[in-house]
């Protein structure tokens, strides 16, 4: 399986999206610069953490206009898969390819820390490595992962599944105190409407060896593989 | 032949919509009342932005900033957006 790895000035976390792809996993991966336009090639796009444009105006706001996101929306229309990490989150909510917006976290301070997480949908293109309501440990770094959407939003994206993660303790419970960022409904990761783009918060890439302190991460790589082993013919 | 343009100064304000919390502004809020500054119900943060550009008149110029708001200076989920346009020529 082919990972396109966009890369935005600013960017950060497309090498860590690299190793994990390629030594962790065995699959490939290929840096797309953000003034590129074609996709063809790939069977997924990874849209990295980082500060893509130094988060002027607002996280992604500026990204979301480069050449490259033209060619992610049609991507993202052909049903492939589309993981945007930090960032990449906030950048597929201003592209409009997922709702809500990312907003200051809650007590105003950069959290860089590792968080337990609870899968609410373990049947997507992104979960499908994971048990239904396992809990796995990622860390987070952000400053603006407050996921924040209007009451309206938030009810049909819990009724249709497209909750992905929610922040929880080490048992699994949704707490507020488990809740880092002040995020609406502890919600860590959403869906589309299709189940082929995934936004999270959360670093899958930084923990996917032994000698990082887990391999948690690896579960979310995983599962976009075996979705594509799935649908080969 | 060429249409003559002038020049024109948007003033641009864009702030949190009142339906979301402001934890920015809270922080504000909670540091003047530690500072003694009595009777401060509420403090919204938000961003002030001047734009200078070129338009036919005043007309085609608030349109153009109507559309740059709309496109990238707010985001529709969270953010209201008010401007003035202003004569910027001499």
């Amino acid at each position: 399986m082919r990972f396109a790895i966009v890369v935005f000035p600013g960017t950060w976390s497309d090498r860590d999206c690299s190793h994990a792809i390629t030594d962790d996993l065995g699959e490939e991966a290929a840096y797309v610069w953000h003034r590129e336009r074609d996709l063809s090639g790939f069977d997924a796009v990874v849209l990295p953490g980082g500060f893509s444009y130094g988060d002027y105006l607002r996280c992604g706001a500026i990204a979301r206009f480069s050449p490259v996101m033209e060619a992610v929306v049609e991507f993202a229309k052909a049903g492939k898969p589309v993981i945007g990490i930090c960032n990449g989150f906030q950048v597929l909510c201003e592209a409009g390819l997922l709702p809500g917006v990312l907003m200051r976290n809650a007590d105003l301070r950069f959290h860089c820390e590792d968080v337990y997480l609870r899968t609410e949908n373990a049947n997507t293109a992104f979960t499908n490595a994971l048990m239904p309501g396992s809990v796995i440990r990622l860390p987070i770094s952000h400053g603006e992962g407050n996921y924040y959407a209007d009451a309206a939003t938030l009810d049909a994206l819990e009724a249709s599944g497209r909750v992905a993660f929610r922040y929880c303790d080490a048992e699994g419970g949704v707490t507020a105190a488990a809740n880092p960022n002040g995020s609406a409904r502890n919600i860590a990761g959403v869906l589309n409407e299709a189940g082929n783009v995934l936004g999270m918060m959360p670093h899958p890439e930084r923990l996917t060896e032994p000698v990082l302190g887990g391999v948690d991460g690896l579960a979310i790589f995983r599962s976009m593989v075996q979705l594509a082993a799935t649908k080969a013919p | 032949m060429a249409v003559a343009t002038k020049t024109f100064l948007a003033r641009v304000e864009v702030t949190l919509k009142l339906t979301v919390n402001d934890p920015q502004g809270n922080t504000v809020k909670g540091a003047l009342a530690s500072l003694g500054f009595d009777g401060v119900s509420a403090v919204r943060v938000g961003k002030h932005m001047e734009i200078r550009l070129t338009a036919e008149g005043a007309a085609e110029a608030e349109r153009r900033v109507e559309e740059m708001c709309r496109q990238l200076l707010a985001n529709p989920v969270i953010e209201q957006y008010r401007f003035t346009i202003e004569s910027a020529e001499g």
